[in-house]
């Protein structure tokens, strides 16, 4: 029992991340991250509302007619979302009005939904919250290791500290201004992917299409 | 009218939900390695957009907007913690309505979208478009203008990248890049393409 939490929180830190491997959540991933502050915000909000959208939708869930159990669903995220906006707006306005609609849309977000469908209807309550918890760390990771990288080479700061004097300011580094434009984040992900495919193998798809390989025998 | 026109091809270029914004990222990614699939996923969202954006304008103006209730003689009620729960509430809602409507009178184009159409439930660009027309403050005319600009670059995005990813398998591409990895870094090339639209007055 004990293992399987552990497995639950661990898992889908790197082995089965939801956006490098399950491809889910990825709007925020990318719109979110030009400094890291807005990121480690949105990493909070993500994860308490999967981990407690997850225990509390499986405390009902043998309460749940199955024909209308989305709209169920999406009624429990989006009041616990409600509830996370309203904080931000109380106690970190600015930071509010930075993330503008990305808090609003944690409601579709694909993690807390995905997760909500495919374990939350299964599990107990605390299995469920680890596994929001976990899933939501995993999240965490992607968002905050290329907000990382397009804050300081975009910026030369992280959470709006100097880290690297930049050129206009008098210090030696010139801004890669394309770190903070959306493109960026698409390569940052896409490099990331590469690099966590290389190191973990089993991870990679198979191709679509291969190129027939003409063995020299074939040829006479 | 020319108003309605720039915000319209603004919607569509320069501020692309799906370039731009990153909004229905999960579908684009998802559903785009066949452009007939792409295109019927793209019109699905379009038409949901076109209905759901003014919708919820005319809930945001006549209901939950600070002072919004007056009509009802409650000059100084804000409702508007209440916005998430009724957008969403209401995608779901147009959504099972369009697609029960469709299957009732237009069965062929049913039978050609019916899968999609429960997906688009979730996708952050049909709730990302009512978010910005709350954000933004317009009003009807300008929601509908906006809601169906936005739908359709969204749709024009996500048959785009159909296009390259039909090509692109015949490509050789390193291991680890394979799939969905050099599905990102195309996107980021459209995006940046994309990107020559920005910073157009029109």
């Amino acid at each position: 029992m004990a293992s399987q939490a552990k497995n639950n929180v661990i898992d889908p830190i790197i082995d089965n991340n939801p956006i490098t491997l399950q491809v889910l959540g990825i709007c925020s991933a990318l719109a979110v991250t030009t400094n890291m502050t807005a990121a480690l915000i949105m990493c909070i909000a993500l994860t308490s509302v999967t981990a407690f959208s997850g225990a509390i939708i499986s405390s009902i869930r043998h309460h749940i007619p199955s024909s209308i159990r989305i709209i169920v669903q999406m009624t429990v995220i989006a009041s616990l979302v409600i509830i996370v906006d309203q904080i931000l707006k109380a106690y970190a306005y600015e930071a509010s009005k930075q993330l503008s609609v990305f808090v609003g849309l944690i409601i579709t977000n694909c993690i807390v939904l995905g997760r909500a469908e495919a374990y939350a209807m299964k599990n107990s309550p605390g299995m469920s919250f680890l596994d929001g918890l976990g899933n939501g760390l995993g999240y965490s990771v992607v968002l905050l290791v290329v907000a990382f990288f397009r804050e300081l080479f975009g910026a030369g700061k992280l959470f709006g500290h100097t880290i690297i004097p930049v050129a206009n300011e008098g210090g030696w580094y010139v801004p890669n201004g394309l770190m903070l434009l959306p493109p960026s984040a698409f390569f940052i992900i896409g490099l990331m992917i590469w690099a966590i495919r290389s190191w973990k193998p089993q991870q990679v798809e198979a191709p679509d299409y291969q190129i027939h390989q003409v063995h020299r025998t074939e040829v006479l | 009218m020319e108003h309605y026109l720039s915000l319209f091809i603004r919607s569509i270029f320069v501020e692309n939900l799906a370039l731009a914004f990153f909004l229905g990222m999960c579908t684009f990614l998802a559903v785009s390695k066949k452009i007939e699939t792409a295109l019927g996923l793209g019109i699905a969202v379009v038409l949901v957009q076109a209905i759901t954006v003014p919708t919820n304008n005319l809930i945001y103006q006549y209901l939950l907007k600070e002072g919004a209730l007056s009509w009802a003689g409650l000059p100084d009620v804000d409702l508007s913690f209440l916005g998430l729960i009724s957008y969403i509430g209401v995608i779901a809602a147009m959504v099972q309505i369009i697609e029960m409507a469709m299957d009732k009178y237009v069965p062929a184009l049913y039978n050609a979208l019916g899968i999609f159409l429960p997906l688009i439930t979730v996708n952050c660009a049909i709730l990302g478009g009512t978010l910005f027309m709350v954000e933004r403050d317009y009003n009807l005319a300008e929601s509908a203008v906006y809601g169906v600009g936005s739908g359709f670059g969204w749709a024009l995005a996500i048959t785009a990248i159909a296009g390259i990813r039909e090509k692109l398998k015949y490509s050789d591409v390193p291991d680890g890049l394979q799939g969905l990895g050099i599905t990102f870094i195309t996107a980021g090339l459209m995006a940046l393409g994309f990107m020559a639209f920005s910073g157009i007055q029109l």
